[in-house]
Formats: C-alpha cells, sequence, structure tokens
C-alpha cells in the first residue's frame, strides 16, 4: 500500500502572541525573531498516521510532497526522518503568491506524476491561513473519495475505516483506496525522529520539481493564477481593560466579584 | 436571476428535521448582499422530510427552494450531496453561493467549488459587498491576525461562521417558490457505517448564554466535575482547552477554539486557561470574559473584562456559593 503526505511549513503556531507581528502594507507576516518556521502540526499528524496504516499493510512507500520556499526542505526532511521513503519538493519562484487553488492544482500534477497511490494524507488544515480546503481539492481534481477532520484510521482487508469528528460526535466512514483522507489533532502525537533517523534522512535526495515539470504555465501557478485574492491582512485590536478582582478572603472576593457581575447586568 | 445561493442544512442531529440556525443566517446574510448584488435569494435543501423546513426557509429570506428529498439523504455524505449541490447551482447559476462552516460545509464547499471551476474563502467573519466582488474578512494565523479576501472567479463560494450573520426576523407572509429537484443518489464509495454522539448533557456549548471552561491548569480531570456543578447552578455549558481534551480530561466534542466550537456567549468563564490564540479564536466573540487564573501575566487577561489573580481551588468554592445565593435571588 503506497501513500503520498502532503506537507507544508508554517511559522510555528504556537509561538507567543506577542511575537506575532504582520507587515499591513505588504500584507505579509514578519518572521518572529529566534523562531523557525514548523511543519504543520496537522501534517505531521498526517505523516503518523500513514506510517501506522502502513505497519497495518505490512509494506508500501510513503512519498512526502511538499510546495514552498527552499527552506521547506527541513519539514520534507523531518517526515523522511520519522520514516517517510521519498521526498519531493515543488520550489519556484514562480509558485510564490499562489491560493489555495494553485496549490492544490500543483499538488495534483506532481501526485499524477509520481503516480497516485493508495493514500493521499493531508493535515486538516495549514495553521498559516487557516483554510483546511486544499486536500478536498486536490480530492476533487482527482476524483478521489474524500473524509476529512479524521481522529483515526485504520485499515480492514482492502478497506479503509476512518473516524471522522463532526460537531455533535464521531462518524466511522469505510471506504476503498485510493482516497484522500484529511488528519486532525485529536489523532494524537506524531513520533519523534531518533537520532540515527535524523542522520539518515540528511543523506536522503529530495527531488525538485518547477512548474514545467508539472506541465504547468506560468499563468497557471503562483499570483497569476490564484483565485482568491488578499486585499488586506492586520492584526485586530483586542485589548480590553481588565478589572481584577481582589480582597481579603475567598469569599469577600466571590461576592464582590458577583456584585461588579450584577452592576454590569451580565447576571 | 438568482445572485446568492444558500446551501441549507436541515438534516443534521443538532437541527433534529428543523431548518438549522445557520442558515437562516445565511439567508439574512443573502438577502444584505443580494440587496447590494443586484438578484435574487435561493437556497438548496438536500435531505430527507423537507416540506416544513422548505417554508421556513422562504419564510427566512429565500425566493426560490430547491429541494432534493429523499430518504437515502437523510444524513450528510459528500459523495451523495455534492452532485446535487452541483446540479442547483448550475440550475440556479448564482454569482456568490454560501454554507455555514459546518461540519457539512467546510467538506462540501472547497469540492463544489472546485467542481463548479472556481474557488472558496473559508470560515468568514464578515461579508461586504465591492463591485460584484464579496469582500470576505476572516481570520488566520491561529486567530492572531484577520485578513479580507475576495474570490475572482464565480460563483464565489463562501463558508460563513455560525452567529457572524443576523437572520431576518421569520415573516410567515413571504412568498416563494419551491422547486422539486429530480434526485438520482449516487452510489456513494465512501459510506458512513456509524454514528457516534458524543455531546455533553444539559446546555448546548453553541447555544449557552453563559460558558464555563477549563484548562489544563486544573490539574486534573477531577476538576471538570467543580466546572459542571457551577455550571449547573448558573445553567451554563462547560467547554475546555484544546490541552485538556487532549489529556483526555473531557470530550473533544467541548473544545473550544480554532479547531474547536466556536462560542459567543454573554458571559465566558475561564478557568486556568493560558489564553493561547487559538482558544482565544474561539471564544473572543464573547460579550464578557472572566478570567480565572494564578498568573498575572496570562494572556488571557488581555482579553477578560474581570480578573481573579489566585489558586482556582481556592477561588471556585467561594464562587459557587456566590453564584448560588444570586441564582436563588434572581
Ligand atoms: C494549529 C493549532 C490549533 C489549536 N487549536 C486549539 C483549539 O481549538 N482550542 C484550544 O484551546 N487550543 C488550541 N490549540 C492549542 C493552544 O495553542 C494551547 O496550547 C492551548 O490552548 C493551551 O491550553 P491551556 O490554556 O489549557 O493550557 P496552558 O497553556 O498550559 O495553560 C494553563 C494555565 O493554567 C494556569 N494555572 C495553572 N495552575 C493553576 C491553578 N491552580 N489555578 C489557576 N490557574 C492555574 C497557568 O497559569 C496557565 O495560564 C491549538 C494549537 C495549534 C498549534
Ligand atoms: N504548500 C503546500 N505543500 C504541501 N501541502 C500543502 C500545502 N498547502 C496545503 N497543503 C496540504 O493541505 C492541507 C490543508 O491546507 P489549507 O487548505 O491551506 O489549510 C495541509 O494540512 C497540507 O496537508
Amino acid at each position: 500500500m503506497d501513500f503520498i503526505v502532503c506537507v507544508k511549513q508554517v511559522p510555528d503556531p504556537e509561538a507567543p502572541a506577542s511575537a506575532f507581528k504582520v507587515d499591513e502594507a505588504a500584507m505579509k507576516l514578519l518572521p518572529a525573531p529566534g523562531i523557525d518556521p514548523v511543519i504543520n502540526p496537522f501534517d505531521a499528524q498526517a505523516v503518523e498516521a500513514a506510517l501506522q496504516l502502513r505497519d497495518a499493510a505490512g509494506q508500501g512507500a510513503i512519498r512526502i510532497l511538499s510546495l514552498g520556499p527552499e527552506s521547506a526542505r527541513d519539514v520534507v526532511k523531518q517526515a523522511l526522518a520519522m520514516g517517510a521513503d521519498e521526498g519531493y519538493q515543488l520550489s519556484d519562484p514562480a509558485f510564490d503568491g499562489g491560493d489555495g487553488w494553485t496549490t492544490a492544482l500543483a499538488l495534483t500534477k506532481a501526485i499524477e506524476k509520481i503516480g497516485v497511490p493508495d493514500v493521499i494524507l493531508c493535515g486538516r488544515q495549514a495553521a498559516d491561513f487557516d483554510q483546511g480546503a486544499v486536500g478536498s481539492v486536490v480530492a476533487e481534481l482527482l476524483d478521489l473519495p474524500s473524509v476529512t477532520v479524521l481522529r483515526a484510521v485504520a485499515l480492514e482487508g482492502e478497506h479503509i475505516v476512518a473516524s471522522r469528528v463532526v460537531a455533535d460526535g464521531f462518524e466511522t466512514v469505510r471506504l476503498p483506496a485510493p482516497c484522500l483522507l484529511t488528519i486532525s489533532n485529536e489523532f494524537g502525537d506524531p513520533r519523534y525522529p531518533q537520532l540515527r533517523q535524523i542522520m539518515q534522512a540528511a543523506r536522503k535526495q529530495v527531488t525538485v520539481w518547477g512548474p514545467a515539470d508539472l506541465g504547468l504555465a506560468t499563468d497557471q501557478v503562483g499570483a497569476a493564477g490564484a483565485r482568491v485574492k488578499m486585499e488586506a491582512l492586520y492584526q485586530p485590536k483586542t485589548e480590553t481593560e481588565c478589572e481584577f478582582i481582589k480582597a481579603d478572603t475567598a469569599e469577600a472576593q466571590a461576592d464582590l466579584l458577583v456584585r461588579k457581575l450584577r452592576e454590569a447586568k451580565i447576571l | 436571476m438568482t445572485s446568492v445561493l444558500v446551501i441549507g442544512e436541515a438534516t443534521s442531529a443538532e437541527t433534529a428535521g428543523a431548518l438549522a440556525a445557520i442558515t437562516k443566517e445565511l439567508l439574512g446574510a443573502a438577502v444584505r448582499l443580494s440587496a447590494d448584488l443586484g438578484g435574487e435569494v435561493a437556497c438548496a435543501l438536500i435531505g430527507a422530510d423537507l416540506e416544513t423546513p422548505a417554508k421556513v426557509a422562504i419564510a427566512a429570506g429565500a425566493n426560490t427552494v430547491y429541494v432534493a428529498d429523499h430518504v437515502s439523504l437523510a444524513q450528510y455524505q459528500i459523495e451523495t450531496y455534492l452532485p446535487i449541490a452541483a446540479e442547483i447551482a448550475r440550475r440556479a447559476a448564482p454569482t456568490v453561493i454560501l454554507l455555514g462552516q459546518t461540519s457539512m460545509g467546510r467538506d462540501l464547499a472547497p469540492r463544489l467549488a472546485t467542481r463548479l471551476d472556481s474557488a472558496a474563502a473559508m470560515d468568514a467573519l464578515d461579508l461586504a459587498v465591492a463591485g460584484d466582488r464579496v469582500r470576505v474578512t476572516r481570520a488566520c494565523y491561529g486567530g492572531n491576525a484577520r485578513q479580507v479576501v475576495s474570490v475572482l472567479t464565480d460563483p464565489q463560494v463562501i463558508t460563513v461562521r455560525a452567529k457572524s450573520q443576523e437572520p431576518l426576523s421569520q415573516d410567515p407572509g413571504r412568498t416563494g417558490a419551491v422547486e422539486a429537484i429530480e434526485v438520482e443518489v449516487a452510489k456513494a464509495r465512501a459510506t458512513v457505517t456509524e454514528k457516534v454522539t458524543a455531546e455533553a448533557e444539559g446546555v448546548r456549548l453553541e447555544d449557552a448564554d453563559i460558558v464555563v471552561s477549563g484548562g489544563r491548569g486544573l490539574g486534573a480531570p477531577e476538576a471538570f466535575g467543580d466546572l459542571e456543578r457551577l455550571a449547573a447552578i448558573l445553567g451554563a455549558a462547560v467547554g475546555a482547552s484544546r490541552a485538556a481534551c487532549d489529556l483526555g480530561w473531557y470530550p473533544p466534542s467541548q473544545q473550544v477554539g480554532l479547531t474547536g466550537t466556536v462560542v459567543s456567549p454573554n458571559l465566558y468563564i475561564a478557568v486556568a486557561i493560558s489564553g493561547a490564540s487559538q482558544h482565544m479564536a474561539g471564544c473572543s466573540g464573547s460579550k464578557n470574559i472572566l478570567a480565572i487564573n494564578k498568573d498575572p501575566g496570562a494572556n488571557i487577561f488581555r482579553f477578560a473584562r474581570f480578573g481573579l489573580v489566585d489558586d482556582y481551588k481556592k477561588v471556585l468554592p467561594a464562587l459557587e456559593e456566590a453564584f448560588k445565593k444570586v441564582m436563588a435571588k434572581s
């Protein structure tokens, strides 16, 4: 059973809010000093899901695919160190300024070039723009069944059994390969690569493709091909003045708080 | 001419066969958008037993309701719903398609947009018309930033966050047409074999006027019992941070935040929650936040109207008594 996992490099979503700054004129996030970008956390979990499914199947290749700047090689290497077999990077200045559509189109062309595997895995959303769309668009372009926002996956003979998180609980979905799955945080922590694996991964070649390798014209990629246009990017002002409630005893403090809540007509 | 098509929901478990609140909100938004875009509002309903929801959709603002009513559509499945939604979209030929940012909408919208050779903008907080485009304001970077985007291709597919749009007041005097869609139910490759409802009892998180949430700082799952007691006194729902859910202390269905439920109660009581941006993404729309945290520097206090800097273990028993007294009076 073969797999392709799509992984994206994102600014560290766990960085403190105080380190977060945007350049409104350029509509760009300013890199937080001293905080490196990371593999999208849900994508690391998607790699973990592929590793577990391969273990269940007994054999198969796991290929990692990432569109991004040269630095995105780090997240491909990280996935290789976790136990994936081959890395592919879509990297070219022409990809800059793209959107979910151009990303999904390029990923789809790359998947077709590699060969559509039994299972394609994505994260539920990339922790930069939090869209949660690219996986589904890839599935639609490849006409594959898709199940999104999964907390667990298993093999049952030739079928994949997926547990989908929905608003009021969970759904079990059974589907045949080939298919596309997106993984959510409920899946659980991904494994940490061992030092030996990190060193092995460092030696692995990562194949790099540009638009021409994918049969894409320059107006089908990056800003030129984008269907969604960003008009503005800014930081919302959230500061409210917090009134700290203090009193000598816990009881007095609670009474004071309740009185304030009553006065403000909140209770 | 249809300018805005709303893909409605009437079959999900939470709506129990009624038209979903989110659909009424979307219809309200659609009526306002179509006033600027020029054109009518249509609503697509896919499911089973849709006669009443279709009437409600008209009263909520739809000029035309396209109804695909079939027993085998009782539950949302992407492979059976997608071809029907695409067929209705082709028939109505709108410039804008609105869906809720719900379990269904987030799954359906990107594939629907792609099938219609367009693109989707997800999880809108605000909508405004500029020319023939809808400008979508949405949160990004874990709630740390907002972006405004527009979809350049038609139809502009947009999912909209629950409670971000006002519904119209329900007017049974409104008239509209109901068009039945001949349903040929597609054979699904992926089939739903089981559904487990895992929602906590009592008030639903999304609807609660007061929410009491607990975080990792509670230190142990038992403390959620204390929060549940407090919630019962206040008629509140209980939520949790992702850290608390990941630890298995509380069910994931009660997670508040970016990847959990978005709540906007009148009062949000955050107990031992640090206030990470991804958590605030799910509760910063609350009218008032009361934070209880032993660290005066915790980020949550930047959003809170009232703060108690203390060990929650000391604060909660006294608070319980004080709330009991005041609730008995009111
Ligand atoms: C992509 C992504 C998506 C995410 N989505 C979500 C989401 O949807 N929802 C969510 O909640 N998180 C989400 N997170 C996680 C988020 O970043 C934080 O890690 C999480 O919210 C922290 O939970 P917490 O506040 O309970 O724990 P902590 O950050 O550990 O905070 C615990 C707090 O408890 C206080 N405390 C400790 N002991 C006591 C005591 N005895 N009395 C009073 N106070 C005490 C501490 O001072 C501290 O402020 C997401 C993260 C990522 C990367
Ligand atoms: N540039 C990219 N390279 C590889 N995979 C991506 C890229 N962008 C998005 N994805 C995949 O699609 C998922 C959803 O992304 P998004 O729709 O941007 O939120 C991510 O979790 C990744 O698995």
